[in-house]
């Protein structure tokens, strides 16, 4: 009950993304997004966690919901970025995306075949929207911040689909997942400042002096 | 020890890198390391190498192929690179610590770290791991003079390939999915090497799931067409040495994850699958390319093109099973792509334009630039003496052998568009009327410190051509041994 | 059989009798919220005998459409009334399908509301008509679709079925999002339905931006009072949907289940008091968004329900 009530919430911070015209709301909901997704993983875990496995969940936990957002926040401050998000595709539009993309979410983890272990598909299938989220941000929305968010959207998802197939990487590695994520997103953050110095404006379909 | 060493030293430079306030150290240390490289690297192919089963970081045939690639393109691309830092002079207050340059030392020499990591690594997790870090760390460099084209490719750049290698993170992630089915195989440990040899025990489905993200993902790090966009723009507004290490080595590390996947594929039975997906998305590649190439105007974005058009080809090569022809072929395009962006580099320096209308007469002005420039088009073309041809020629012969006619077609068709595209811009470029004296002097000396990297990497092209040395058409046996999943 | 059929009688005669008040309730809250002391009890009672102690007055214009108009509006609401269960217990008249019936009959309703207005010729009535339309047509597959979500649910596709079914089992149970998903909707829907804030705002006087009470500017004494009583019956009828599923006991004894059940039915008029008095109403160009998240909510079920 407590897991199906987390991918209900879950589900909804997705659609907020679809549908949201505003770039503070976006970070607020990507922060959302990975605390709910953590709280997922600790729920839908079998047996009793590790220690390493709590350090690790927690240290997830601090830099997706709290460090990434606060350095998009100041991104966001420092850049003086106006708060509308700036759609290439209309709010109600990109919300029946949203819908379209939880439909095909449900039947994709309803069809494929569950290893021994895995988690309620409606878990792999909130992974797939998260990830749709993401990619949808990236596409349909203008500003490279928000561009940036939906990547972090699109790394949320992913983080949780390992354990939801009940694949558990050495710890080492997701680690290192982690601070690629980590250090990737910072960078981002560094560069949408130049681009904004550089250009006064941060609009990506205005970035256009390259091409063929 | 000496695996870990190849990797680490370059982490430890750069960090030291960052602590150091002279550039005249800073830009030594580039060479130094790229050198120290190549050496351990020559030294660790001398001692021989066999991965155990199970290792995370190891050496076999393929990665020590791709590891002297890459190795032997830092080492010639330094000098260039130390030349482009003192050319590029910033003002005196942005020299110290942490400075724009300082941080430029970094990356590059984590560029290098991040990219042999990968190399290295036979574990599916830690080779995305530090794909994506090659990604962060060459980021900086591609941004380095902070203009905003260069910012605009580097925005593209990094959000592209972000987000490709995040799909192919979802790939790996199906990848364990499929050892959890059978209990023979069940928390196998997650090297390629490992799932090669038993995969037959792995869930198809997911196994094909699998190879086409990790295509997908691996493959917009590659460059192939349609998710190539980020390519020429980065290519064009990095700094030219640095283009020549994303080309030459770059790409192929990303090829080695397809490669490497598609091997354990193969293996499980269904490799016609991952093949058939292979060559069309190479075809796809080479003849894109080819339609962009003739109707280029910018020489750095031409060879960008013509990088997207050989990925193609190593692509169609892995598919049709010519795996030989593929890996000669991949050294073969390192090589000839680092000397052709490091002369681009030294023809940018003299004429200050990317244009191919305004530089020409470049055989008058700079002799011996000139003359390397036109062996470089010859070779990337594949014209006989140079290596390029014999590659190219293999792999057909392996299409038409197993009569892929289509793929042959499309293969001759978009080499022929390169051919006919890249010789009506470079024939005026190095034989048409000088340009205004004015802009451009003429070089007094006949060859310049700045020619003699791209020389080095020409002549071993055409000699790859003439006569394969045995020890490394050794090394491309075995590699194409595992490439191939024998 | 008797007994139920009895209940559902009395249940028939509160929601005539006491409908009316509902408005009191939402009148005062806001009026509390608001600082005043608000209008008396029995105030809607006192206007409606106002209204129908008044003769109408016709524009020349306007043909038999604009007098039936609010005959057939109170005649398909009372329609409506007789298939809704109350408290629990099955409706007067119940059969499988009946979800459709009620759906349709508010769609009847509604048509001839919107024909009336249209009859006039008036532009601000067709302008507000246009309107009803629009967000009508958004607001019913929403509520379509969350009625079929119940009925999955329950495995009944009659209103009696599916509110006698339910219990606090499917609360607590797998379905519970899917249940809170569909009560979001409904209570999206009620709001758009009843033309209340932040969908439409009963109370402005400017015809550019009033949506339902525009289409009856023209309409006076008995065919006032008329949609006024229908208004306040569809309060209760579409009230009794939500209620049913927020407060699914069933105690056994009819009179305490009836007095849950108006309780309930109370509160939920002082929530959409609060509503009124804290939320400001939203622009038009974004109310089909708002119904648009309620499909989508009505939707969301399908994921917990269908596997």
């Amino acid at each position: 009950m407590i897991d199906q009530s987390i991918i209900a919430l879950l589900l909804l911070v997705n659609l907020r993304m679809f549908a949201t015209s505003r770039v503070d709301s976006l970070v607020r909901c990507v922060a959302a997004q990975a605390f709910l997704l953590v709280c997922l993983a600790v729920v839908t875990h079998e047996g009793s966690l590790s220690w390493e496995a709590w350090t690790f969940l927690s240290v997830t936990g601090l830099v997706k919901c709290a460090a990434l957002p606060a350095l998009m926040t100041r991104a966001l401050r420092s850049a003086g970025i106006r708060r509308e998000v700036e759609p290439l595709v209309g709010y109600r539009v990109s919300l029946f995306i949203g819908l379209a993309a939880t439909g095909f979410s449900v039947w994709a983890a309803e069809k494929l075949p569950m290893p021994a272990g895995a988690a309620d598909p409606l878990v792999v299938a909130v992974a797939l929207i998260s990830m749709i989220t993401g990619i949808f941000l990236i596409v349909a929305r203008r500003k490279a911040i928000s561009q940036a968010i939906g990547y972090l959207a699109m790394e949320n998802g992913i983080y949780v689909l390992a354990p939801a197939l009940a694949v558990h990487g050495p710890l080492i590695v997701e680690t290192g997942v982690l601070l690629d994520v980590f250090v990737g997103v910072f960078i981002m953050g560094v560069i949408i400042l130049h681009i904004r110095q550089e250009f006064r404006h941060i609009d990506i379909d205005r970035l256009s002096e390259l091409k063929d | 020890m000496m695996l870990r060493i190849l990797f680490l030293a370059p982490f430890a430079a750069g960090l030291a890198s960052l602590g150091i306030s002279s550039p005249r150290v800073r830009r030594r240390l580039i060479t130094i390391v790229s050198f120290f490289h190549l050496a351990c690297t020559l030294i660790v192919w001398r001692t021989g190498f066999e991965p155990s089963a199970g290792r995370w970081i190891g050496l076999d045939a393929l990665s020590m192929l791709f590891l002297l690639i890459t190795s032997v393109l830092f080492a010639s691309s330094s000098f260039a690179t130390v030349a482009y830092l003192r050319g590029h002079e910033l003002p005196v207050e942005s020299r110290g610590r942490f400075s724009r340059e300082a941080v430029f030392t970094c990356a590059m020499l984590f560029f290098l770290g991040t990219t042999t990591l990968a190399i290295l690594s036979l574990h599916t997790g830690v080779f995305w791991m530090a794909i994506e870090a090659t990604t962060l760390a060459s980021a900086p460099l591609i941004s380095y003079q902070r203009s905003s084209r260069s910012l605009e490719a580097t925005w593209k750049y990094l959000l592209i390939c972000s987000v490709g290698i995040a799909i192919a993170l979802v790939g790996n992630t199906a990848l364990a999915v499929s050892v959890a089915f059978d209990p023979a195989t069940y928390g196998l440990p997650m090297t390629f090497r490992d799932l090669a040899e038993r995969a037959v025990s792995l869930n198809p489905v997911w196994l094909k799931v699998a190879f086409a993200l990790i295509l997908v993902g691996y493959g917009t790090k590659m460059g192939l067409a349609p998710m190539h966009t980020w390519l020429p723009d980065a290519h064009s507004e990095a700094p030219s040495p640095v283009s020549a290490l994303l080309s030459g080595a770059l790409l192929n590390c990303a090829f080695l994850g397809i490669l490497r996947t598609n091997a354990i594929l193969v293996r499980a039975g269904i490799g016609g699958y991952s093949n058939g997906l292979l060559a069309a998305f190479g075809a796809l590649s080479m003849l894109l390319a080819g339609w962009f190439v003739l109707r280029q105007a910018d020489f750095k974005r031409l060879l960008a093109y013509s990088s997207i058009e050989h990925m193609g080809i190593l692509a169609i090569a892995a598919g049709a099973g010519a795996s030989f022809g593929g890996l000669l072929h991949a050294l073969n395009h390192s090589l000839t792509k680092g000397a052709l962006f490091l002369l681009a580099g030294t023809i940018l320096g003299a004429y200050h334009t990317k244009s191919t209308r305004a530089v020409s007469g470049l055989i008058r002005i700079s002799p011996a630039t000139g003359l390397l420039w036109i062996a470089g088009f010859l070779a990337i073309c594949g014209v006989p003496p140079f290596g390029t041809f014999v590659s190219e020629f293999s792999v057909m012969a392996v299409l038409g052998r197993g009569g892929r006619w289509w793929l042959l077609a499309a293969f001759l068709s978009a080499l022929g568009i390169v051919f006919v595209g890249m010789w009506r811009i470079v024939i005026p470029m190095a034989f048409g009327r000088p340009s205004d004296p004015a802009v451009c002097v003429p070089r007094s000396r006949p060859i310049e410190a700045a020619d003699v990297p791209p020389l080095a990497l020409c002549c071993m092209v055409l000699l790859f051509g003439i006569w394969l040395p045995s020890p490394i058409a050794r090394l491309i046996e075995h590699a194409s041994a595992i490439a191939g999943g024998l | 059989m008797i007994a139920d059929t009895f209940a559902a009688l009395g249940g028939v005669a509160l929601a005539l009798v006491l409908s009316p008040f509902l408005r009191t309730i939402i009148d005062r809250t806001k009026a509390r919220m608001a600082g005043r002391q608000g209008p008396p009890v029995l105030q809607p009672y006192w206007s409606l005998a106002r209204l129908l102690r008044k003769g109408a007055v016709y524009s020349s214009t306007t043909t038999w459409i604009f007098r039936a108009g609010p005959v057939v509006t109170l005649a398909t609401i009372l329609g409506a009334l007789c298939l809704v269960p109350f408290g629990g217990r099955p409706a007067l008249l119940h059969f499988e399908g009946d979800v459709l019936l009620m759906a349709y009959l508010l769609g009847l309703g509604r048509f001839f509301t919107i024909l009336a207005a249209l009859d006039t010729g008036s532009s601000f009535e067709g302008m507000g008509a246009n309107r009803e339309a629009f967000f009508s047509a958004l607001g019913e597959p929403a509520l379509l679709l969350g009625v079929a979500g119940l009925g999955a649910i329950t495995g009944s596709v009659s209103l009696s079925g599916i509110y006698g079914r339910i219990g606090t089992s499917a609360f607590l149970g797998a379905h519970m999002p899917a249940m809170i998903f569909i009560l979001a909707t409904f209570v999206i829907v009620y709001l758009t339905e009843n033309a209340r804030i932040p969908v439409d705002d009963p109370t402005t006087h400017l015809e550019l931006t009033m949506i339902h009470e525009v289409m009856v500017l023209d309409h006076c004494g008995t065919d006032l009072a008329f949609i006024e009583y229908a208004g306040a019956l569809k309060l209760w009828v579409l009230g009794l949907l939500i209620t049913g599923l927020v407060f699914p006991v069933h105690t056994g004894s009819a009179l305490l289940d009836a007095c849950v059940t108006l309780a309930c039915m109370f509160v939920l008029q002082i929530g959409v008091g609060l509503v009124e008095s804290l939320v400001a109403r939203l622009k038009m160009g974004r109310t089909p968004l708002l119904l648009g998240i309620a499909f989508v909510m009505s939707a969301l079920w399908v994921m917990w329900v269908v596997r």
